[in-house]
């Protein structure tokens, strides 16, 4: 059940962030005049350095601060339920079993379990853990902790997912597995996503727009497409293709942490 | 000496496990065996000290004594100990409903918190044996009165704890309630009081020992004018009458009290924490 994505340049806007400013105390400028359009089926990266205001990107389309300047604009306004994310760390509930934590977004707009329970438990078949509904997190690893953690971004069936670096705390292996596991999911329900990461080979492998960013100012210095098709398999890790891709992100991300310096 | 026999095949458990496993089984037994072989000896000690050194039991009667004085004036201390126990039970449960009332005030008006909290400590460090008296003469109901002292001990922990623990919800947790816009109550609700339990429930411990210690202070002060003849009078009373058998079986009954309030609590914590909370969690290995 392949969902079908229309080729990059061909897809509607969902989301544009025009000329974005944010500065902190009057001083520490954390953006500095951040330009995107985020666009329906796109899997965007963030990468850079620690402090090129990647998270604090996140934070600002997320609505949790509001810009100094600069305007954040929704295709067809913002809904609620229209937004996901996923945070570097689990955040579930521990004193929730899974289906609880994953009902959480439901919940907090008055919809009783029962209404959304065919819901909950599709979004933990989708991460592949509808054995584990009655568990709860402490008794998961962390890897299965984090995709209670994507069920619960994705139950309302979001038209933006964010995730802020979601597997740095992972190890490698699990973290392979989860990214295959991403891109798996993302080809069944077709959602759209912002990826912050500081590993090169992590967004290559994930995203087919990596915008590439430097600190101090934070801000954009350059937009890298990766055209290979999806889905890509374990394959696509080591083709050269890959590599290539890989070694331009790995060029524009030296350039940032240069300019930075 | 035999050279060691070369292993036919590895042991499933080691030497090492063994001896771990064994000396979790002496733990075990030791944990129960020990407190009780101490108690025995000291009544044992007790016991002989008394009767050889023939100490009079208006200094200190023997366990002997005391035992037989438990049983004779069994009707008399089971009345007491059961309006000590009411005493103490509804000072508690005004503790945890004024100490949670509060602390859900404190924590969403910041307002509130910064006219009240310092007054909620001043009335925590003042001693309450110092304020007894004073309830005494204000308040006409000498029940109410012991009430409110027993009160006024108990009640702090619970508000000072729960006070902590609406505060400490993980932040990113707080991001996503923002995030699905969430409102107060629905964040109250499910998210700073399910993260505030671990800390009231500690706060829950303390002060049901503090509540009796309030009930004792406030029946030694305020006496059996408002409280009828709890444990803590007679064993005023007793004192008074050099009938120390008696003493020193409500003063047993007294700690027994105490202990099981402190137990009593200890398994509501455990029962409402053991499913998700590390603190009720056994580790292995």
């Amino acid at each position: 059940m392949a969902i079908t994505r229309k080729p990059l340049g061909e897809r509607p806007a969902l989301l544009q962030m025009s000329h974005i400013e944010k500065t902190f105390g009057g001083e520490v400028v954390a953006l500095k005049d951040m330009n995107l359009t985020v666009n329906e089926g796109d899997f965007i990266s963030l990468l850079g350095p620690s402090g090129c205001g990647k998270s604090t990107a996140l934070r600002l389309v997320a609505g949790l601060m509001r810009p100094t300047a600069g305007r954040i604009e929704w295709t067809g306004g913002q809904g609620l339920g229209d937004l996901g994310v996923v945070f570097q760390e689990p955040t579930l509930m521990p004193w929730a079993r899974v289906a609880e934590n994953v009902w959480l977004p439901f919940r907090l707009r008055g919809k009783s379990y029962s209404e959304v329970k065919d819901d909950v438990l599709e979004a933990l078949r989708l991460v592949g853990l509808e054995k584990f509904q009655r568990a709860f997190p402490r008794e998961l690893s962390g890897g299965m902790k984090m995709r209670v953690s994507i069920a619960r971004a994705l139950v309302t069936k979001p038209r933006l997912i964010l995730m802020d670096e979601p597997f740095a705390a992972l190890d490698e292996i699990t973290r392979q597995k989860l990214n295959n596991d991403l891109l798996a999911l993302r080809e069944s329900i077709g959602c759209t996503v912002i990826f912050v990461t500081h590993s090169v080979f992590e967004s290559v492998f994930l995203s087919d727009r990596i915008v590439v960013m430097a600190a101090r100012p934070g801000r954009v210095i350059r937009e890298l497409e990766v055209d290979a098709p999806y889905p890509r398999s374990e394959a696509f890790r080591t083709s050269n293709e890959y590599a290539a891709h890989a070694r331009k992100a790995q060029e524009a991300l030296h350039q940032a942490i240069a300019e930075a310096a | 000496m035999s050279i060691a026999e070369p292993a036919t095949s590895a042991p499933l458990i080691d030497a090492e496990e063994e001896a771990r496993a064994r000396n979790e089984r002496l733990m075990k037994i030791a944990r129960w065996m020990l407190p009780s072989l101490v108690l025995v000896v000291a009544i044992l000690a007790w016991h002989f000290y008394v009767t050889i050194w023939e100490v009079p039991h208006y200094i200190l009667p023997g366990p002997t004594v005391v035992a037989q004085k438990m049983v004779e004036d069994w009707p008399i201390l089971w009345p007491a100990m059961l309006i000590t126990g009411r005493l103490t039970l509804l000072a508690l449960i005004m503790a945890v409903c004024g100490g949670v009332f509060l602390a859900v005030l404190f924590t969403q008006s910041k307002w509130a918190e910064l006219s009240f909290f310092p007054y909620a400590v001043i009335l925590q460090v003042t001693p309450v044996v110092a304020i007894a008296p004073l309830l005494q003469i204000y308040v006409e109901n000498a029940f109410v009165a012991a009430l409110l002292c027993a009160w006024i001990v108990a009640f702090f922990p619970i508000l000072s704890n729960t006070t902590i623990g609406l505060k400490s919800s993980d932040h990113n947790l707080e991001d996503l309630f923002t995030i699905y816009g969430a409102n107060r109550w629905q964040r109250l609700r499910y998210l700073a009081a399910p993260s505030a339990l671990p800390f009231f429930l500690g706060g829950l411990k303390i002060a049901g020992g503090l509540a009796l210690i309030g009930a004792v202070v406030a029946e030694f002060v305020i006496g059996r004018a408002g409280t009828g003849l709890g444990l803590a009078s007679t064993l005023l009373e007793a004192s008074y009458r050099f009938n120390f058998g008696r003493l020193y079986a409500a003063l047993i009954l007294i700690s027994l009290m105490g202990v099981v309030i402190f137990a009593a609590m200890s398994l509501i914590s455990y029962l409402a924490l053991h499913k998700w909370h590390e603190s009720a969690l056994k580790r292995e290995g």
